[in-house]
């Protein structure tokens, strides 16, 4: 369908003006709100998603077809939720304990919502058990978090730990990043993933929470 | 002694902000990532209320602050430069708190790519105020006399290289930064957040060399250390100094 395709180039552009309006037309003209998510907005963030891996294109233009995405979702996501049409899943996120520094989370966040997820902010300088307190209430399958300093990189261990000691840990699985942290670092706390950077990210949180909705463990997993 | 700044002085390189966002140097830029560049570049320049604060203090005075509250590496570059210093300086900048508003602003309203490009040239622009304070220090140096041959002064901070953050809370006190709008939440980082406080210490430039291999360079990501050094020591570094 011609329609859902331009609703796709318009994520493609970051045209966030044309990509609402086109979506507010197949919604009035009856298109299930599923098919305008599937083949329409996020079949453009997959497309961007992989020129942003090969380098074709740069953060700047993610955000602006994140923007374009999230017009869209605004208008889809009520009647999502009217129809019982689950999202690809939750995902609770927050900058760690101690921590003031969101930008990468956020960054994250909205590339998450790009592809499908339902994100649960929980902002910065957020506390181990509200974390894993609201990951279990909400149900999310993923903890995302993140740190910019070398000195609040331990509140990671912290989750994981508290994970652990709840009887979470495989039920609710973890991903970190941010400046100071590495893929060695996740190993060393128990983390399940680690993500370089917001489209590295949302890949990994995608396998997690596959592997934990019961598919088999990825790569590393 | 504060110390004012326009605007215009803290606009930072445009290729380290690109850079920073992951834009290559060589890269050709689109239109429309310059267009975002061009509007976060006015809002910078329309939000930022650049300030500093500076006080020398004695080597002895320095070795009470940088002790902070004994969470400290057992040892740490700081610690084995600062009592070969001649002169030391604490120092706090920042850009203001209307800055940051701008980009959560950014972010809440949907503008991400404006927001983020902000992000990146305020972090700059409180990178190169740092180093306008180092070297506004340096010239106060000289002024008065100070000519040690192959003289530098370079900025040190709590929170990097086996500094522990919490050293920040002496610093803070000692410098009175609230007169400047800064304070210290309970996890020791600064409000607002596009600020940097440090240590600047003066001396001849080889006191500042040092290699990696403190028990925390293992786990450095960055080794940002090391390309400052190189700035410092290479040939030609009339400046002697490189980008923290």
């Amino acid at each position: 369908m011609k329609a859902l395709s331009d609703i796709t180039q318009a994520v493609i552009r970051g045209d966030h003006v044309g990509a609402g309006s086109l979506v507010q037309r197949l919604i009035e003209a009856g298109v299930p709100p599923k098919t305008i998510l599937d083949r329409g907005l996020i079949a453009g963030m997959d497309v961007i998603g992989e020129q942003f891996r090969i380098r074709e294109i740069f953060l700047p233009d993610v955000l602006l077809a994140a923007r374009a995405m999230v017009a869209g979702m605004d208008r889809l996501e009520p009647l999502l939720v009217r129809d019982g049409i689950p999202s690809q899943g939750k995902v609770v996120l927050g900058t760690v304990r101690g921590d003031l520094h969101d930008i990468g989370k956020n960054l994250v966040a909205i590339m998450l919502r790009g592809a499908g997820f339902r994100v649960i902010d929980l902002g910065h300088d957020v506390p181990p058990e509200r974390m894993v307190h609201i990951a279990r209430e909400e149900g999310a399958p993923v903890i995302g978090m993140s740190a910019l300093l070398t000195t609040t990189m331990p509140a990671m261990r912290e989750v994981v730990e508290l994970l652990r000691k709840e009887g979470l840990h495989g039920e609710i699985r973890t991903i970190i990043g941010g400046a100071p942290v590495s893929e060695k670092y996740a190993r060393e706390i128990g983390a399940d993933g680690y993500g370089s950077n917001a489209a590295d990210a949302v890949e990994v949180v995608k396998r997690l929470a596959g592997v934990a909705l019961g598919g088999s463990p990825g790569p590393g997993g | 002694m504060i110390l004012g700044f326009s605007p215009r002085e803290v606009l930072p390189e445009r290729s380290a902000v690109l850079e920073s966002l992951g834009i290559p140097p060589t890269a050709d830029v689109p239109e429309r990532i310059e267009g975002i560049y061009a509007r976060a570049a006015d809002l910078l320049n329309s939000t930022v209320a650049p300030v500093g604060i500076l006080a020398t203090l004695s080597v002895r005075e320095f070795g009470a602050v940088y002790t902070g509250e004994g969470r400290n590496e057992s040892s740490s570059p700081v610690a084995d430069i600062y009592p070969r210093a001649e002169h030391v300086a604490l120092f706090a900048v920042t850009l203001g708190g209307e800055t940051s508003r701008a980009i959560d602003q950014g972010f809440e309203s949907g503008d991400f790519a404006l927001a983020s490009m902000l992000d990146a040239l305020a972090s700059e622009g409180a990178d190169r105020l740092a180093e306008l304070v180092e070297r506004r220090f340096e010239e106060h140096l000289r002024a008065l006399g100070w000519d040690t041959p192959g003289g530098t002064a370079l900025r040190y901070s709590p929170g990097y290289c086996g500094w522990h953050v919490t050293g920040q809370r002496k610093l803070i006190a000692y410098l009175e930064t609230e007169q400047i709008g800064v304070t210290l939440t309970d996890s020791c980082l600064m409000v607002p957040l596009k600020s940097v406080s440090g240590v600047i210490l003066a001396g001849p430039s080889n006191i500042h060399r040092f290699r990696p291999t403190y028990l925390f360079c293992d786990a450095c990501e960055t080794r940002s250390c090391q390309g400052r050094l190189r700035a410092l020591f290479s040939e030609g570094a009339t400046e002697g100094r490189g980008r923290t």
